[in-house]
């Protein structure tokens, strides 16, 4: 196997994420480890444009780095006891944790080697974003889930709403 | 020299030129590609020279005040007085700082505001790069400049700066919230995110065929881009300077560059969206050549309107500012995004019709829901000037 430039763009974006997941679980601190979680997730976003999916991997960052992290450093923030530097990063839990991960672990791996993943020749299509637009309001392809979870998000916005509003 | 294309040949004579050094192609696109790059940043951070003595001169006439006038001439220099004082000063990092992400801040601020550049058409075929997903880009890039805020005001340790970062999420997610829907109203329009094919389809600029979109996407804009009346991230009045009240020297004049070249990007948003980009009257199609001079002045223009904004409107109250965009820019996006949704589905026989039938339909609508937007304002303020003082507090702080 000849080595092309984007196995090494590959390597780079995969040890990128890979050393912004490690982080996250490492560090001491809450915060940095939200931001560990933002590097990790950027560097997923690169694998997608690697890929040729620049849709997915703007959605990666808009809804990835742009919501979820930062409602996570914001709830770290609100919360004062978390902030603090003496604020033990590990619990009692680590024996539990150790198996669940292993666990995870396993059935991961057993996925990723037993499965054939089917792959194609051809290259990405020029109208791939339309394609994909299509396809999820088409009848006869994606409109129910995507219509499923598009209601779905609706009742967890109008149950925050409720829970949130004042008496 | 094929004069329809000036920019592009100009490219592709620079191209040849190098490659009879006996450079390789790939070499060649290497070094094409990066003094592209080098162009579009440098451009970009031009814009804080630029947009400083103007925003100054502009401001000051306003306010009937002659503003800087001792760097000569007329005091068009004092950015670059300014600059060199910034660089002479002196760093300080708090002792109980965050260090790492102290200075990390300044750095990550400057880069996705440069980065949209690289999806801003400067003319036919004149843009860094054409993506197909151009919008949705900026609007992913725009997550980065949060963080970035969010990371100066934690790392460090003031109280200012950790509200301002606060604020900045709050703010920063509210008015991105009708900012997308009012992009998605041109999107559905042009049936392209990629912001050249949104140029190409403006046979009439989208702030004519859809007025609610190009007016809610101006102050959305305006509060992403952190401009005064709407800068309520480092209001000096209530919180020092917020986010960067621990920066000196350098260190916030990267934060002070963030601003202008974010300022500049907007404007030339704005301009590619809803005011036409390179087009105008038929001129690109005479001499492609003026299309960045085009663009540049469309953006002038633009910025002209938010200093006048500025130097026009008393800042906000921050409760005011969200619940604005929450409570009234939220949902008339809302009702804009069906009203456009409806009409791009008018059936036109004629294909060359279409975008005038549906854009003149798009306007009438547009301009019924203004109208019934203003009467409805209207009501609520006469209910709110009737009631009772008491009352007329209570309501005003719901």
């Amino acid at each position: 196997m000849t080595l092309s430039v984007s196995h090494v763009i590959f390597v780079v974006l995969s040890a990128t994420a890979l050393v912004g997941a490690l982080g996250v679980v490492l560090s001491r601190n809450l915060f940095r480890a939200a931001l560990f979680l933002v590097l990790s997730f950027v560097g997923v976003a690169g694998l997608y444009i690697l890929l040729e999916v620049e849709i997915l991997a703007m959605i990666q960052l808009l809804i990835y780095v742009g919501a979820i992290a930062i409602l996570i450093i914001f709830v770290i923030m609100v919360s004062r006891q978390l902030m603090s530097p003496q604020y033990r990063a590990w619990n009692q839990q680590r024996p539990g944790g150790a198996v669940v991960a292993v666990v995870l672990f396993a059935v991961l791996a057993f996925v990723l080697l037993s499965v054939t993943w089917p792959t194609a020749e051809a290259a990405v299509p020029q109208d791939a974003i339309a394609r994909l637009g299509r396809a999820l309001v088409a009848p006869d392809q994606f409109v129910l889930p995507f219509e499923v979870a598009s209601v779905l998000l609706l009742v967890a916005l109008v149950g925050a709403v409720v829970i949130a509003r004042e008496k | 020299m094929d004069i329809l294309n000036f920019w592009v040949e100009l490219g592709r004579v620079v191209g040849e030129w190098m490659a009879s050094w006996g450079l390789p192609p790939w070499a060649v696109n290497l070094i094409a590609d990066f003094i592209g790059v080098l162009i579009l940043v440098v451009f970009g951070v031009m814009a804080v020279i630029i947009f400083t003595p103007m925003e100054r001169k502009v401001i000051a006439r306003m306010q009937d005040r002659p503003g800087p006038n001792r760097v000569w001439p007329y005091g068009l220099l004092q950015a670059l007085a300014d600059a060199i004082k910034m660089l002479t000063k002196e760093d300080i990092i708090p002792s109980k700082a965050d260090r790492a992400l102290h200075m990390l801040a300044p750095i990550l601020v400057v880069i996705p505001a440069l980065l949209i550049y690289a999806v801003l058409p400067w003319g036919p075929r004149l843009i860094g790069q054409d993506l197909n997903v151009g919008v949705l880009y900026v609007v992913a890039i725009g997550a980065i400049h949060i963080l970035a805020v969010v990371i100066a005001g934690w790392g460090s340790d003031n109280k200012y700066a950790l509200l301002s970062a606060f604020r900045t999420v709050n703010q920063l997610l509210a008015y991105e919230v009708p900012m997308v829907l009012s992009i998605l109203a041109v999107v559905l329009l042009a049936r392209t995110m990629s912001t050249q094919g949104i140029v190409e389809a403006q046979s009439v600029p989208y702030l004519i065929v859809t007025p609610i979109a190009g007016l809610i996407y101006l102050v959305c804009a305006m509060a992403e881009a952190n401009r005064s009346p709407v800068d309520l991230l480092e209001a000096d009045s209530e919180m020092v300077a917020g986010y960067m009240v621990e920066y000196s020297g350098m260190k916030f004049a990267m934060f002070f560059i963030a601003e202008y070249v974010n300022m500049f990007a907007v404007a030339i948003l704005v301009s590619t969206l809803f005011l036409g980009g390179w087009k105008f009257f038929g001129l690109e199609d005479v001499a492609p050549v003026l299309a960045p001079l085009i663009v540049f002045g469309k953006s002038v223009l633009v910025i002209f309107c938010m200093l006048w904004f500025r130097a026009t409107f008393p800042r906000l109250r921050f409760d005011h500012l969200v619940g604005f965009s929450w409570k009234f820019l939220v949902p008339l996006s809302l009702i804009n995004l069906l009203l456009v949704a409806l009409v791009v589905k008018i059936p036109v026989a004629d294909s060359r019709l279409a975008p005038w039938v549906q854009g003149g339909a798009m306007l009438l609508a547009s301009l019924v829901v203004m109208a019934a937007t203003a009467l409805l304002l209207n009501r609520a303020a006469r209910r709110l000037k009737d009631a009772p003082a008491l009352k007329r507090i209570v309501a005003v702080e719901r």
